[in-house]
Parts: structure tokens; C-alpha cells; sequence
């Protein structure tokens, strides 16, 4: 993220740049993080529309994969995933490990 | 978008834009932030949002970083109503004049603090003056933003920092005020309750709210794993619990028409179940206050009760 100076601020307190934190990464706050299984995974698609921070990425009505740039780390997609025969798709690993 | 017609699909969803980007900063695991994502994934035409301070408020627009792809405007702490009011008429007065042709929505949202208590007088004001707008409470049931002090949202019970448990009282020792059945004695088009775990019920339901004529209130409740002391990866699952044992019905208020949406029956979980994972209620499982849980159930049970009385009397005949 570029920091701006004084002169290049918008006025009056606007922002013109619609979803610009986009540009803001988040992804540092994680201690734990996201890891997909995909032989696992069910297409519920559950974990994208549980996810706080718009960090499930999907393609062709697909979930494939995590932003990690933005994924704080919280867990609710590990938590709501179903998986398969009690195996989940998604699972919580330590970050550094 | 054809995607009313079409029954609700998260498939079909992922072809929509969503419109909260990442790189906001609410904390990890929020609620709020999944209720306004499934609230603007539910909007077929074009929205305008006003805010009232909170947390989602000054954590998703930091500036001149801004998490929102919509028209969103935030102008302080008591006003989102009145704002939303404002933005919704000169709507209309620029569409008489035939300066814009386009169909637009507008849509508040505030926290509890904003709604139940600071933007109270505003939003009471919005939905009698009859504007056509929809406002949206997150209720994570304290001010949260400033550092979880009571609002008039906060449960019986629980540990606030400005009621906190002590030798002198155990918590919050009135009950919440019931908002969402002070909007819907506004008459209002439309008044609902929510959860984000049934996200089908909830987009159903904004989609109802956008599409009647005239004000429209919803309340739909949303962990917060600061304020709630839970963990991070629990916001869901207490949603769904919230709901399970009818602390947080699921209902809406259809022009006077009263309708129970979802109704666990046997199932109903009994209220600690709800209570046991939060920290905020962990001194109620303390030897000596077995009155306050039974207190706690108690006002539950009274509320469903009386819940199901208005809809069978003012239900679907």
C-alpha cells in the first residue's frame, strides 16, 4: 500500500476509489491458516458465504482456493465446512510451521 | 440480474459481485462483516448505503481507503436514519424532475448502540415519516467499537464493562429492549429478524424488505468474539445457537401479518447451551446465581410464547 501525501488526499473527506482496502493486506494479522483438501470438498460452497473477509475465492461456481493476502485467519470456514464422510475440506494449520 | 426468478443458489451467487472488498479491519472473525456481505449479494439494483458510527463504520473505511464497491456515506453516530432519509429523497426528488432514470435502493446500517440507543430518535423518525429505505441492525448486544460498555441491546446478565460483575451485581440486571417489535408497532411495510447462519432466510428477506413500499426495519444477530469472549471461529455457530433456542427467533412483520419463519419445536435447545460458550456469561454458571439462568430461560420462554401468540392472532388466516 502506497502511503499518500498531504496534497494528493481527496477533499471533503471522500473516497473515489470504490473498494480500494482491497489494497490494504490483512493477510499478516493470521496465526493460524486455511488449508483446502480438495478430494474432500463438496462444492457447499459454505466457507464463501461464512467468510468475513471476502477471502474464499471462487471460479466457475466453484471454491477454489483461499486470498491469503486478506484471510485473517478465524477459522468459521474450517468450522462450517462438512466435508466428506466426516472428513473436512478445510483445516486450521499454524502459520511458521 | 434474473436471480429472482431463479431460486437462491450459492452457485448463482458466486456470478454476482461481491461488494465488500477484504482489507477491512474488522477483527477476525466477526459477524458483521458476513451480514453485509450476504446483504449486498442480495440487492439487485443498484444501493446506496448510509452508516451510523460503529464498528463497521470506522473499520471499513479508514481513510482514503474505503472496503465498500457501493455509494456509501457515513455522517455520525445518531443519524444513519435520518441520513438514509435524506440520500431517499432527494431520490425521488430528481426522479420527478427527470434528472435520473434509474431504480435505486437505499439501505442504514448501525450497530446496537446506534440503533437501539444513540440513533434511536432518527431511525423512529425515518420509518413514521414512511421513506422507502431499509435499515439494518447489527446486534452484537454491547458498544463493542468502544470497548464493549452496555446498550439497551445487551442481554440480561451479561459482563459489560460499565455493569460489570462484581460483589454489588452480577452483570446487566434488566433485560434487552425487544427492537424489532417497537419497529414493527411503527407499522412499517416490513419488520424482520435474522441470523447469518441461515443466509437462504436472511437475502430472502432483504430482498422482501427492498422490494416493499415503504420503510423497512430488520435486527439480525451478530457475534462478536471480542465482546462475547468466544473464540474466532465461532460467530456461526452461535448465530445457529441463537436462534436454536429462540433467544433470537426468526420471524418478520409483513404489513400488521405476523410470521414465525423458523420454528425449532422439540428441538428447542435449552438457553445455556447458548450462555455456556461465552465468557461474558461465565459468572452465571457460578454456585449462587442458578436464579439468574433460570431467569434467563424464563424471559426466553416468555418471549417465544408471546411470540407465537401474535402469530397465530395477526398470522396468515
Amino acid at each position: 500500500m502506497k502511503q499518500m501525501k498531504w496534497n494528493e488526499l481527496p477533499h471533503a473527506g471522500t473516497v473515489l476509489k470504490a473498494g480500494n482496502a482491497n489494497e490494504y493486506k490483512t493477510g499478516s494479522w493470521r496465526t493460524y491458516k486455511p488449508r483446502w483438501i480438495e478430494e474432500n470438498c463438496i462444492q457447499c460452497l459454505f466457507c464463501w458465504i461464512y467468510c468475513p473477509d471476502s477471502a474464499v475465492t471462487t471460479k466457475d461456481e466453484k471454491m477454489n482456493g483461499f486470498d491469503y493476502d486478506h484471510c485473517k485467519g478465524c477459522g468459521v470456514c474450517a468450522m462450517e465446512c462438512p466435508g466428506k464422510k466426516g472428513n473436512k475440506a478445510i483445516v486450521m494449520e499454524e502459520e511458521g510451521k | 440480474m434474473t436471480t429472482t426468478e431463479k431460486p437462491m443458489t450459492l452457485k448463482s451467487l458466486t456470478h454476482k459481485n461481491d461488494n465488500l472488498s477484504g482489507g477491512h479491519r474488522m477483527c477476525s472473525g466477526c459477524g458483521a462483516p458476513t451480514i453485509v456481505r450476504q446483504v449486498l449479494l442480495a440487492c439487485d439494483e443498484p444501493v446506496v448505503i448510509a452508516n451510523a458510527t460503529g464498528c463497521l463504520e470506522v473499520s471499513t473505511c479508514l481513510f482514503p481507503y474505503t472496503a465498500w464497491k457501493v455509494p456509501w456515506m457515513h455522517s455520525a453516530f445518531e443519524n444513519a436514519a435520518a441520513t438514509a432519509s435524506g440520500i431517499e429523497t432527494m431520490y425521488r426528488s430528481l426522479r420527478k424532475q427527470g434528472k435520473l432514470k434509474k431504480e435505486m435502493k437505499f439501505i442504514a446500517f448501525g450497530g446496537d448502540g446506534g440503533t437501539y440507543d444513540i440513533g434511536f430518535q432518527a431511525l423512529s423518525g425515518a420509518m413514521e415519516r414512511g421513506h422507502q429505505l431499509l435499515y439494518i441492525c447489527y446486534d452484537n448486544g454491547a458498544y463493542m467499537n468502544t470497548g464493549i460498555q452496555r446498550s439497551s441491546a445487551t442481554p440480561f446478565g451479561a459482563d459489560t464493562t460499565t455493569q460489570p460483575v462484581g460483589s454489588a451485581v452480577q452483570g446487566k440486571t434488566q433485560r434487552r429492549k425487544d427492537l424489532t417489535r417497537i419497529m414493527a408497532a411503527h407499522n412499517v411495510a416490513y419488520a424482520a429478524q435474522a441470523s447469518p447462519h441461515n443466509w437462504k432466510d436472511l437475502m430472502t428477506k432483504v430482498k422482501k424488505a427492498l422490494a416493499t413500499n415503504g420503510p423497512a426495519y430488520m435486527g439480525v444477530v451478530a457475534p462478536c468474539n471480542r465482546g462475547w469472549r468466544t473464540q474466532t471461529n465461532d460467530s456461526i455457530v452461535l448465530s445457529r445457537l441463537a436462534v436454536d433456542t429462540c433467544y433470537w427467533p426468526l420471524y418478520e412483520v409483513e404489513a400488521g401479518k405476523w410470521t414465525i419463519n423458523y420454528d425449532p419445536k422439540e428441538r428447542k435447545k435449552p438457553i445455556v447451551e447458548w450462555l455456556k460458550p461465552q465468557g461474558r456469561f461465565k459468572h452465571l454458571f457460578a454456585p449462587g446465581n442458578e436464579g439468574m439462568l433460570e431467569k434467563f430461560q424464563k424471559l426466553v420462554d416468555d418471549d417465544w410464547e408471546s411470540l407465537h401468540k401474535m402469530a397465530s392472532a395477526f398470522g396468515a388466516k
